[in-house]
């Protein structure tokens, strides 16, 4: 598997969960890039790092000597790009910025702007170590630039439309470089090289957004992962008391005299309040466990990542990295 | 319980560092309150907070209209709304009290293709609104452009207000992850429609409009007409041509519907979790409608975590877990005293964040509302939440 896409509800880690798995694919001493898409600089405030320029940087290190690279794709920059190479156009790139016309072009064109930006991700998956320039043919007997390519993508609600390339450009120039490049993009994208993630929390929309967007993406023809179920709260209570509290059976007179031997003060106030805790607990555990009954129905591995009390920083991207590579991801 | 009682109490529900209580029956009450708007970032809990203030109006006496966005399937299910549908239909509130409510509810989901057909059907003749619904590029801008729900949800807004059918309109926001697009997104898109390319795309050549711009214009359309398409152009072409002729300033028409949202009878409620992203988003926004005079009505902080022995400090409780550990019994009350060592520490993380918030902004009143352990899925869910907005998350 070379290009991972990596999608979910807004806010259910994403960008968490895609930089996670980047470094989960480097380890052994693989190069992984870590792409983003939405011009949010996402990357860069999950790692600490100043924003991304339209550049491939080195973000972090993977046990093994692998190495994270991140790119902050940009429509715009791609624009641009792929004039001067087709047209040769670098100075008219400059009257265009100054008229606003890139920005207007991408913005008359959605679908040329996502297929610029597939475009980039797709570029480096089949990229060559040593290629005379980029867009050129690739020499196929030398190693691949990257091992693997981990998207960073829209949200469910967008991101079959997004990868769907000759739909998105179905409208658009019927010949020419766009059209071209739509193609190879679409080649990779449709590949079996290629899969589509889906990161959920173990609440109701976010699953069923999951749900949903897997059948979009199947429809789409494309070729969905795993599920990473993301911020998973670590078991507190055992199965039989869980049950209990939540049919409402708890033995509070046991709660008490537990409380007394501590030798807490107010042991059947405390107690009754304790109580109340477990039942909301043992609720959102049947909550959960339903959610993922309803996400066994759909037959994809699974992965979970857990939920870090003090949130996401740039020095706990490896060890989330770590958990993913425990459940097999990058063997 | 009054405002100042609330605020006295040292009950959770009061809004931490002094800042007034968030009297959100008040507001309801008021027959002067004309639009309430719920704003945040997204997944914090708007359209439940719209939904529930809808119902408590109704308990209030009130005949209420409420426009969601994207509500979550079972929640729009049990209002009766079961597909995207721009006329509000009547939700069948259950009895409180052994009482049918005295007011009304009514709900819709906002469809933001068919509002903007709607405006095109009723603005342009028939053979215009036809080519205008048509065209390639119009049917592009009226599904995913960026910023069309936005106004369209604002567009809705203006119709329902200009009607006089309603006695209180509550729009819920689309689900963005800023809580400023709401605000923003409508202007930027008349800013892009009545921008100077797509004028000049619209004007034939050899017009003003060419002249005016000089000769890099003709070469910049060259090349966007390589890239995108010769076809792309002569849609946009058409399509402004078009629209034009039936609308004027696109943005002129904006920037009415967005002094609707500056007017005497319109509230603001900021929706936040109490976590860091929501919590900074909704600070943004309050600033934000300070700055362009929009009345906030107060803050709304939903999903919060509380510990049911308030007085008992997370330490203590693995203290005393442990102690029960080592002589190896009453494994209930220590498995009991561990999970709320747990939700003590999460309800201090976000009293810390909440705290901090009343801290910039200690004129702005808040109100807390429970996270319930379950999702609010149906009517009585959302009348629950309707009571804790009332109460100041009393339970
Ligand atoms: N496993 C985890 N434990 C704790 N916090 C987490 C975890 N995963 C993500 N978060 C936090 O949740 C928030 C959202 O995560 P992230 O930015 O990765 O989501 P996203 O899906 O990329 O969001 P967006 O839709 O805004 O791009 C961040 O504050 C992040 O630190
Ligand atoms: N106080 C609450 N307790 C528990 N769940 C809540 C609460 N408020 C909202 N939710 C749930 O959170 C999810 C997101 O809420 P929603 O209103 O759709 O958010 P938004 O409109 O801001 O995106 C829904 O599943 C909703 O039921
Ligand atoms: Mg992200
Ligand atoms: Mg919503």
């Amino acid at each position: 598997m070379r290009l991972h896409v990596v999608t979910g509800k807004g806010g259910t880690g994403k960008t968490t969960a895609a930089a996670a798995l980047a470094v989960a694919l480097a380890a052994g001493g693989r190069r992984v890039l870590l792409v983003e898409v939405e011009g949010r600089q996402g990357i860069a405030q999950l790692f600490g790092i100043p924003p991304l320029p339209y550049a491939e940087r080195p973000v972090a290190d993977a046990p093994g000597g692998g190495r994270v690279f991140a790119l902050a794709a940009d429509a715009e920059a791609a624009l641009l790009e792929y004039l001067e190479m087709f047209y040769g156009m670098r100075r008219a790139g400059q009257v265009l910025t100054k008229f606003g016309a890139v920005d207007f072009a991408t913005t008359i064109a959605p679908g040329m702007r996502d297929v610029l930006l597939t475009g980039k991700a797709t570029e480096a998956v089949r990229r060559r170590e040593g290629a005379a320039r980029r867009g050129g043919r690739e020499p196929a007997d030398r190693p691949y630039a990257y091992d693997s390519v981990v998207m960073d993508a829209p949200p469910t609600g967008r991101v079959a439309q997004f990868l769907n390339v000759n739909a998105e450009v179905a409208g658009l120039a019927r010949v020419g470089p766009i059209r071209n490049h739509a193609d190879k993009v679409m080649a990779v994208i449709r590949s079996p090289q290629t899969q589509v993630h889906f990161v959920t929390v173990l609440e109701e929309m976010p699953a069923q957004e999951t749900l949903d967007g897997i059948a979009e993406v199947r429809a789409a023809g494309l070729n969905v992962g795993s599920i990473l179920v993301n911020m998973v709260r670590p078991p507190l209570l055992e199965a039989p008391v869980l049950a209990e509290a939540a049919a409402g059976g708890l033995d509070l007179d046991a709660l008490v005299r537990g409380l007394k031997a501590a030798g807490l003060a107010d042991p059947e106030a405390t107690a009754r309040g304790l109580a109340e805790e477990v039942r909301d607990h043992a609720v959102r555990v049947a909550v959960e466990q339903r959610i993922r009954a309803r996400l066994d129905e759909v037959d994809l591995p699974r992965l979970e990542l857990p939920l870090l009390p003090d949130g996401v920083r740039a020095a706990d991207v490896g060890a989330l990295g770590a958990r993913l590579a425990e459940q097999g991801v990058g063997r | 319980m009054s405002a100042e009682e609330a605020a006295g109490a040292a009950a959770p529900g009061a809004a931490p560092g002094g800042a007034p209580v968030f009297d959100v029956d008040a507001l309801l009450a008021d027959r002067d309150t004309r639009i309430i708007v719920c704003c945040g970032s997204g997944g914090v809990g708007k359209t439940t907070t719209a939904a529930a203030l809808g119902v408590r109006a109704a308990e209030h006496g009130r005949g209420a209209v409420v426009i969601t966005v994207d509500p979550a399937r079972r929640l729009a299910q049990s209002m009766g709304l079961t597909h995207l549908d721009n006329t509000p239909r009547p939700v069948p509130l259950p009895e409180a009290d052994g009482a049918a409510p005295p007011g009304t509810l009514h709900a819709m989901m906002l469809d933001m293709k068919r509002t903007f057909d709607e405006i095109v059907e009723a603005h342009a003749d028939p053979e215009r609104a036809r080519q205008i619904l048509a065209n390639p590029f119009y049917q592009s801008l009226s599904s995913s452009f960026s910023g069309t729900q936005e106004y369209m949800a604002m567009e809705k807004l203006g119709q329902l207000r200009q009607s006089g059918d309603w006695d209180l309109i509550i729009v819920d926001t689309p689900p963005s992850r800023s809580a400023l697009d709401f605000l923003d997104a409508p202007k930027r898109l008349g800013r892009f429609l009545d921008s100077r390319l797509i004028r000049v795309l619209g004007a034939p050549p050899a017009t003003g409009a060419f002249k005016l711009l000089g000769a890099g214009v003709s070469m910049v359309t060259g090349i966007i007409a390589k890239v995108v398409g010769a076809q792309v152009l002569s849609d946009v072409q058409r399509f402004v041509g078009a629209f034009d002729a039936v609308f004027g300033g696109f943005q002129e028409r904006a920037e009415r519907t967005y002094r609707l949202l500056q007017a005497r009878g319109t509230g603001f409620v900021v929706v936040a979790a109490p976590e860091g992203d929501a919590l900074r988003e909704a600070a943004y926004f309050i600033e934000r409608l300070r700055r362009d005079r929009m009345p906030l009505a107060g803050v709304m902080l939903n999903r919060v975590h509380r510990a049911g022995v308030p007085g008992l400090a997370g330490d203590a409780a693995l203290a005393a877990a442990a102690e029960l550990a080592a002589t190896g019994e009453h494994p209930l009350a220590g498995a009991a005293l561990r999970l709320h060592a747990e939700r003590a520490r999460v309800a201090a993380r976000e009293r810390l964040l909440m705290d901090r918030l009343a801290a910039a902004h200690p004129e702005v009143p808040a109100v807390e509302v429970w996270a319930r352990p379950e999702d609010v899925h149906d009517l009585a869910g959302l009348a629950e939440i309707g009571r804790a907005l009332a109460g100041g998350a009393e339970r």
